[in-house]
């Protein structure tokens, strides 16, 4: 046994010896009443690590509080810190403990067993490398057995202690700790556990905590102690590609910029090749500073400062990672959750997303299924209620870089935030990348839109005619177009139906179909204005939120919104195609205006009235407001 | 230290300084709660190495109850001075009026006036959205039960029932006007990584913490020091000029000193591996009643 004894020699040599030594994080979990706070107070009592005052504070607390009898001591009280938990002699929130034996250093959370707190336990299993499940040896495998065992799986929690506690209340029966070993290895068969040893212990006495203690003979195993002070782990982040989310631009003056942030996974040296996930931006690291001097090395959980030999854009929220080995990129994630806010899940509801530094907006447009406890089977469900498990599709507001949780805890981990409330909802675990764009990172281009306009004599744009069929989009962007021609500008024109019979030709005219209409033409349209043209666009483009979807792809000044504010009175008599008259007649389905709405703009940049003043004024009221709004250089 | 495993108070360094650049980065107004003791000045310390080259952030907040050891005051100062920072100093002027004291008031009150409801004026009159504090876990039962980012409403209150869950490395940072973040960097660091960390980092302390000779006098079980007049002797008391020093540093008349040789850091380490009482022992104000501690964070204690 290496308990340490508080007896010091001199104070250097310990000094060094407490320094080497590593940090095993423990969890202890399992159902209520199974006897997790009293088993961390054993620990703590026979490894001699309490002091005389807190013995007198136990010792009346067990008086006021104790639920042992006649015991001098109820060690559960030594963790059970609030003064609720201490009156109702259960554990409500994770307590964390500290204690060091001659081997190693311990942290211990201590989670709570009603399942009213089972987001507790997953606070504490976030942040714990084992866990030391507890079972009655009276009850067996109870519901929380199995919800905090799957929990502890889905987190990542790879080496599993199953603690078969109050061996003394079944007569230190051998037949009854080989039962539940058997079930609780069925149980958990499936899961991805590295190592499983089962301890048949008594908190309550000691026996198999850190001594036998001569009632267990059957037992040959090793005792809880003995086995966390020996348990490797391995080091979880040391493996895999270089990762840093930046969490804070360091700009003291401007001769310093650098990037700082904690090493999630893999090393780095100056001169290594580093990319920005989001942008594909790259650079050479130049300098790995920190407070006690440059680095000529870092890994994973260094917290330093990186400069870069040439000026890329970089802020907090970007993931700095190897030029070579690239997350995934993607606004559309598929992803564990495990739902912790008092409301219940809702689909289609906005959430605030933390992943790494990155914070962005996510809904969850698909709910897969929900897990059932009993049977870890995968459940039809419309929404996850608090300590509900369940496998869904989020849909982000911009793009993430992430790697699946599997391969990295540290980048593939998100929480999702209650953006009225801001309490922590959610917390999320990513599968894949819903995109699959795996292998389709951005090209970072040397040439920008900026020269490439430049070029031309212009500042791109996009003029995105909107009204009805008939209003007069086409004839004014045509004679717009000839005149920007004949002036010497680059120029395309995107019209509508010219779109349709190719590009889009497999949508129709449902609501669903004009919303991915406008998505793709406005994709089409960043491209083009991308090239350094001036665009015009003549689209009915009938609703104002993918109007917005438009803009929003592009520069702010770079969308010129134009509302061809025809009645549609006078289009009716126009029907230069002859929809109308179809659509009236019932021939023609969800036509604009008849039987499909069309959504005006409110603040359109320009108004056109095409019922008092011809094509070609027009043309030229739009070619001045390009001039005065400085697109035509 | 490529492909080495990181010592563990590296890790512990590193985790806090994370902790600093979250915070930093996420709120409008933080502020760093500096009390002047060992644990201030590792907070300190590693606050420094977070933001290097650049200088900190935020300001850092002493709530001064008048009743502080003079050389705390003292050095306070001499590091301001020396380190460039921004400090502001706040007392509760409503409380010196009244003359509420640790010796005519009971040390909850005083306490509870001083140092709580001095803290809370500088808050609102500052307007700081997050403020780091120098607390561990290892300190109290009620500490051990706390997160890293503490959520307060409105009235700076605690409510330990219903705490945020803390994923990962993944803190939420969210605040609605008028709440705010408590943060504690040294959460996981406990009282021997403390003092370890100091010696390996040569951090500068007051003397208060080794031991010299100082007059004492003995009051209700504890050594208090004399440290000015104001200190009433009773008839029955007598004040002895003994060899002591201090685990922990707050108000004078309400913190007891042990009996101690230990006059450096190394002979401080052997000292606290070897001793018998918890370091808060000495802390008078956590005596006074049963989860005192834990009332006092609801109300808005540190």
């Amino acid at each position: 046994m290496n308990v340490s004894t508080k007896q010091g020699s001199a104070g250097n040599t310990i000094l060094a010896d407490q320094d080497m030594k590593d940090t095993l994080r423990v969890m202890t979990c399992g159902s209520v009443d199974d006897g997790k706070s009293t088993l961390i107070g054993r620990l703590l009592y026979d490894t001699k690590l309490l002091f005389d005052d807190q013995l007198d504070t136990l010792r009346s607390d067990t008086e006021k509080h104790g639920t042992t009898g006649d015991e001098e001591f109820d060690l559960a009280l030594l963790v059970d810190g609030l003064q609720a938990e201490r009156e109702q002699g259960i554990t409500i929130d994770v307590a964390y403990r500290f204690f060091s034996t001659g081997k190693r250093k311990f942290t211990i959370a201590d989670a709570p067993g009603h399942e009213q707190y089972t987001r507790n336990m997953v606070t504490a299993a976030s942040n714990s490398d084992l866990a030391i499940i507890l079972v009655d040896a009276r009850t067996g495998i109870l519901t929380q057995t199995r919800r905090h065992s799957y929990l502890a799986s889905l987190i990542g929690i790879r080496h599993v202690v199953l603690a078969v506690n109050k061996i003394d209340l079944v007569d230190y029966a051998q037949e009854r700790f080989d039962d539940i070993v058997a079930s609780y290895r069925g149980l958990v068969d499936q899961f991805d556990f590295k190592t499983l040893q089962a301890i048949p212990i008594s908190a309550r006495y000691g026996d198999n905590v850190i001594e036998p203690g001569g009632n267990t003979p059957w037992y040959d195993g090793p005792c809880l102690l003995d086995f966390l002070e020996n348990v490797q782990v391995g080091l979880r982040r040391d493996k895999g590609p270089f990762r840093m989310a930046v969490q804070w631009v360091n700009r003291p003056d401007s001769d310093f910029r650098g990037y700082s942030g904690t090493i999630a996974s893999g090393h780095v040296k100056p001169g290594d090749q580093i990319v920005v996930a989001k942008t594909g931006r790259g650079a050479a690291i130049s300098k790995i500073v920190t407070a006690d001097g440059n680095l000529s090395e870092a890994g994973p959980g260094e917290a330093i400062t990186i400069t870069l030999d040439d000026e890329i854009d970089i802020s907090r929220g970007d993931l700095l990672v190897a030029a070579d080995a690239r997350p995934d990129v993607s606004d559309q994630v598929a992803a564990h959750i495990v739902w912790m806010g008092d409301e219940e899940l809702l689909p289609g509801r906005s959430y605030k997303m933390k992943c790494g530094t990155q914070t962005v907006t996510a809904t969850v447009t698909e709910l897969k299924h929900r897990i059932g406890i009993d049977n870890f089977r995968e459940l039809a469900a419309k929404t996850l209620n608090m300590n509900e498990i369940g496998f869904c599709n989020l849909s982000l507001s911009e793009p993430i870089a992430f790697d699946a949780y599997k391969d990295n805890r540290e980048t593939g981990a998100f929480i999702l935030i209650d953006r009225l409330t801001n309490a922590t909802v959610a917390a999320g675990m990513i599968s894949f990348g819903l995109r699959r764009a795996t292998n389709i990172h951005v090209q970072a281009l040397d040439i920008s839109k900026k020269a490439r306009s430049e070029q031309k004599g212009q500042r791109a744009c996009a003029l995105w005619f909107t009204g009805l069929s008939g209003s007069g989009k086409s004839t004014i962007a045509n004679v717009l177009e000839k005149k920007l021609q004949a002036a010497g500008r680059h120029t395309y024109l995107l019209d509508g139906d010219n779109v349709r019979h190719g590009l889009n030709r497999d949508l129709g005219f449902t609501d669903v179909d004009r919303v991915e209409n406008i998505r793709r033409i406005g994709e089409t349209t960043k491209l083009f204005v991308d090239a350094g043209l001036i665009v015009l666009v003549s689209f009915i483009s009938p609703f104002r939120s993918e109007r917005q979807m438009a803009r929003d792809l592009l520069e702010k000044d770079e969308f010129i919104e134009i509302y061809t504010e025809t009645p549609i009175e006078v289009c009716q008599q126009r029907d230069p195609k002859g929809l109308y008259k179809k659509a009236i007649a019932g021939d023609l389905k969800n036509f604009t205006g008849i039987d499909s709405p069309y959504e005006h703009p409110e603040n359109p940049e320009i108004r056109v009235d095409t019922t008092e003043r011809s094509a070609d004024d027009l043309a030229d009221d739009i070619l001045a407001h390009l001039k005065d709004g400085g697109y035509l250089v | 230290m490529s492909g080495m495993q990181q010592s563990h108070l590296k890790r512990l360094e590193a985790e806090s300084i994370e902790i600093f650049r979250e915070v930093a980065a996420e709120f409008q107004k933080p502020v760093m709660l500096y009390s002047i003791g060992k644990d201030s000045s590792v907070m300190l310390h590693l606050a420094m190495k977070a933001f290097y080259p650049s200088k900190l952030p935020f300001p850092l907040l002493h709530v001064d109850t008048t009743w502080k050891f003079r050389e705390m005051i003292a050095f306070r100062d001499e590091t301001v001075a020396r380190l460039g920072l921004d400090l502001i100093i706040h007392t509760n002027e409503d409380g010196v009026a009244r003359g509420v004291n640790p010796f005519d008031h009971g040390s909850a009150n005083y306490t509870h006036v001083m140092k709580t409801e001095g803290l809370k004026q500088a808050l609102d009159t500052y307007g700081f959205d997050a403020a780091f504090g120098g607390a561990r876990r290892d300190e109290e039962k009620s500490r051990a039960k706390e997160r890293i980012f503490s959520f307060r409403d409105k009235n700076h209150s605690w409510d330990p029932k219903n705490q945020r869950p803390e994923l990962w490395n993944l803190f939420n940072a969210r605040v609605h006007k008028g709440e705010s973040i408590r943060v504690f960097p040294l959460s996981n660091w406990t009282e021997l990584d403390i003092w370890q960390y100091i010696a390996s980092e040569n951090i500068a302390i007051p003397s208060l913490y080794f031991a010299a000779p100082r007059p004492v006098v003995q009051r209700d079980g504890s050594l208090i020091m004399v440290d000015d007049e104001r200190f009433p002797i009773e008839p029955d008391e007598v004040v002895d000029t003994k060899t002591v020093r201090f685990r922990t540093l707050g108000c004078y008349p309400l913190t007891g000193a042990i009996p101690s040789s230990a006059d450096t850091v190394g002979k401080i380490v052997e000292e606290t591996l070897a001793i018998k009482s918890s370091e808060r022992q000495g802390r008078l104000i956590d005596v006074d009643e049963a989860g005192s501690m834990e009332k006092k964070k609801r109300e808005g204690y540190f």
